[in-house]
């Protein structure tokens, strides 16, 4: 019995010990990942605000435009977030984009399809595609920086070769028509709370165009994609056993396979969902320009990774936040527009992204290293 | 039915020409310590994925309680309660206490389909069980990465016994601690036996195994050299036993007679 008293005096030592070691309110605080880019955006708000606070941008009009470029840039950013937290990297994003793009119109210019059937089979594509990138991935152990490297190239070169093949050309233009009546194609395009800013408009709160109808004229759909996968992401993340099995497929992938945790299954499924972002994308911005472009998309996937390096996503894994990606995408496309009402010349854009992913990252750096060698 | 936990009986294991492990045979009752001892290259990680499910064996049986198994997968093991706890101890250092503990086994509620991850009952069992043990984790949501070594090999042993382990097989627990951190995991192990468990632990140092142990197996170049009661045998003989024991009292003789010379 000596041996329990024992344990009961260790108990006391440990947890005096323990007490000892705690961490401090501000390094929990720090701990979030989503953090920086909260208080980047802050940032980037106070800083237009000052330089740009007179000059529209921050009109109904001015913001509906500088939202839609971040909430496009989200949706992707976003489930980009999801897959660097669960290890891995999809460089095809992209080239996906163009390719749903083109999934969408080809039927339905040249094939006579309507506009729903296209788009469900440009998302049949797209999970088909997502499943080949992660099965891949999976199966052969190499890098998915590779073999998503090797999916950008296919992708895009598939993309432009079945359209000209096709059509002759590499645009495919003439959907506009198509969208009107269309049972889905509002789900992307439509402009939502026109009420309220005609409302707003009839108040006089907000500009109006010559015929009386408001210079913005809703909030678009791409804006409520963007916030809604934003919720889902987080709800997955935080709140369900598959965030759980993000996080451990991300964190350590040989622990989480002991332990019963499906590595594989989570690791397609995150593909998967990185090529239907993209496909939301793409329906978003052919249903708003009415056509098709070959090109589209070009260097999205380097870009939705920066806004979920800057949301707080370690490059190797395990840690990151979906709200996180989501300012992520808010930073950029804030700057990206607001850069046009300021005398700084827009030349100056990328400059800024890459300095701010660079932060981001040495910032992120710190914050993991205090999470996992704080013994 | 016999009064055994696990039996496993002349187990051999080849690999093409070499044979890992030869006839090796050892038994767990119900609430014993059984060491494993060895030097590295002894055939200890051979034999623990032999015992884990991992590797099936060439030759020999496994018994769990009574009745013949095969392992199929250490998924298989698992759910007849031979829980492996590896050095790497399965932890993810950027989760939180709460989300290791449960990873791959999360506590669910709400309706069919739209379960979600019970987070707060996960957290009052984690704070619990590490409390147990003598951890105070007053945030659960902290990460593992800011626990010690012996509090992280604690929490996974901790993980496996909450999931219904009968039989605990823990590589190496203390080989990355220091004293105090070892002493604490070695009580703890003591205490988890006391409970009934049959632990296996396999191991390299005779100063960490000879005080807890009940049994003990020495393992040397795959072939077991034979279990001895703690009674039947002094720790300076399982220290010989070990590969490199020989080796060892060669070299004090050697120091005996430079000493000799010297003094001439």
């Amino acid at each position: 019995m000596s041996i329990k008293s024992k344990s009961i005096e260790t108990k006391k030592k440990i947890s005096k010990d323990e007490r000892l070691k705690r961490i401090s309110r501000f390094r929990i605080l720090l701990n979030r990942p989503e953090l920086g880019a909260l208080g980047g955006s802050i940032l980037v708000f106070i800083f237009f605000g000052l330089v740009a606070g007179d000059t529209g941008m921050f009109s109904a009009y001015g913001m509906m435009n500088f939202l839609e470029v971040s909430a496009n840039l989200g949706i992707i950013a976003i489930a980009a977030a999801m897959l660097m937290i669960g290890g891995e990297f999809d460089l095809s994003i992209g080239s996906m984009i163009g390719f749903a793009g083109i999934c969408i119109a080809i039927p339905a210019i040249y094939w006579g399809w309507p506009l729903w059937m296209s788009i469900i089979f440009a998302f049949s594509m797209a999970v088909l595609v997502g499943y080949f990138n992660g099965i891949l991935v999976v199966r052969t152990g190499l890098p998915s920086f590779i073999v998503t490297l090797a999916m950008l190239f296919i992708l895009r070169g598939a993309t432009l070769a079945i359209t000209r093949l096709i059509t002759g050309r590499t645009q495919v233009p003439g959907l506009r028509v198509l969208i009107e009546n269309d049972p889905i194609a509002w789900i992307f395009a439509a402009d939502t709370f026109k009420w309220l800013f005609t409302w707003l408009g009839s108040m006089g709160l907000i500009a109006l165009r010559q015929d009386g109808t408001p210079l913005a004229t809703g909030v678009p759909a791409s804006v409520l994609w963007w916030i809604g996968l934003t919720i889902l992401a987080t709800w997955i993340l935080m709140k369900t056993r598959y965030g759980n099995w993000i996080f451990a497929s991300g964190g350590d992938k040989h622990g989480a396979r002991n332990v019963g945790v499906p590595v594989d299954r989570v690791k397609i499924g995150l593909f998967i969902g990185t090529a239907v972002a993209s496909t939301i994308f793409a329906c978003v911005q052919v249903l708003d320009a009415g056509s098709a472009d070959t090109m589209r998309g070009t260097l999205k996937e380097l870009e939705a990774i920066a806004a979920a390096v800057v949301g707080g996503c370690l490059l190797t894994g395990g840690y990151g936040s979906a709200i996180g990606a989501a300012f992520g995408a808010l930073i950029f496309g804030t700057v990206s527009m607001g850069i046009f009402y300021t005398d700084v010349d827009t030349d100056w854009f990328k400059v800024f992204l890459g300095g701010m992913m660079l932060i981001a990252v040495i910032f992120n750096n710190y914050i993991r290293r205090k999470v996992t060698e704080n013994k | 039915m016999s009064n055994y936990l696990v039996e496993f009986n002349n187990i051999s294991k080849f690999f093409g020409k070499v044979i890992a492990l030869k006839d090796v045979t050892m038994k767990l009752k119900k609430g014993e310590i059984m060491c494993l001892l060895g030097d590295n290259g002894a055939g200890k990680s051979t034999l623990i994925k032999t015992l884990s499910g991992v590797h099936k064996p060439d030759e020999g049986e496994i018994i769990v309680e009574g009745k013949k198994t095969i392992f199929a997968s250490p998924k298989d093991a698992l759910d007849m309660g031979i829980a492996t706890v590896y050095q790497d101890l399965a932890l993810v250092s950027l989760m939180s206490v709460t989300r290791n503990f449960f990873m791959g086994r999360e506590p669910q509620k709400g309706l069919p389909g739209l379960k979600t991850f019970d987070i707060d009952k996960a957290n009052e069992i984690a704070s619990e069980r590490m409390g147990q043990i003598g951890i105070d984790v007053r945030d659960p949501s902290q990460a593992v990465g800011t626990m010690s070594g012996g509090e992280r090999q604690c929490l996974a042993i901790s993980r496996a016994i909450y999931f219904g382990a009968k039989v605990l097989i823990l590589d190496e627990p203390t080989s990355a601690l220091g004293v105090h951190q070892a002493s604490v995991v070695l009580k703890y192990i003591v205490k988890a036996a006391s409970q009934g468990l049959g632990v296996i632990l396999i191991t390299h140092n005779v100063h960490h195994a000879y005080p807890v142990g009940n049994r003990f197996t020495v393992l040397n170049r795959g072939k077991s050299l034979g279990t001895y009661s703690k009674k039947d045998i002094s720790r300076e003989k399982l220290l010989s036993m070990m590969a490199g024991g020989e080796e060892l009292s060669k070299l004090e003789v050697e120091l005996k007679e430079m000493d000799r010379i010297s003094k001439i």
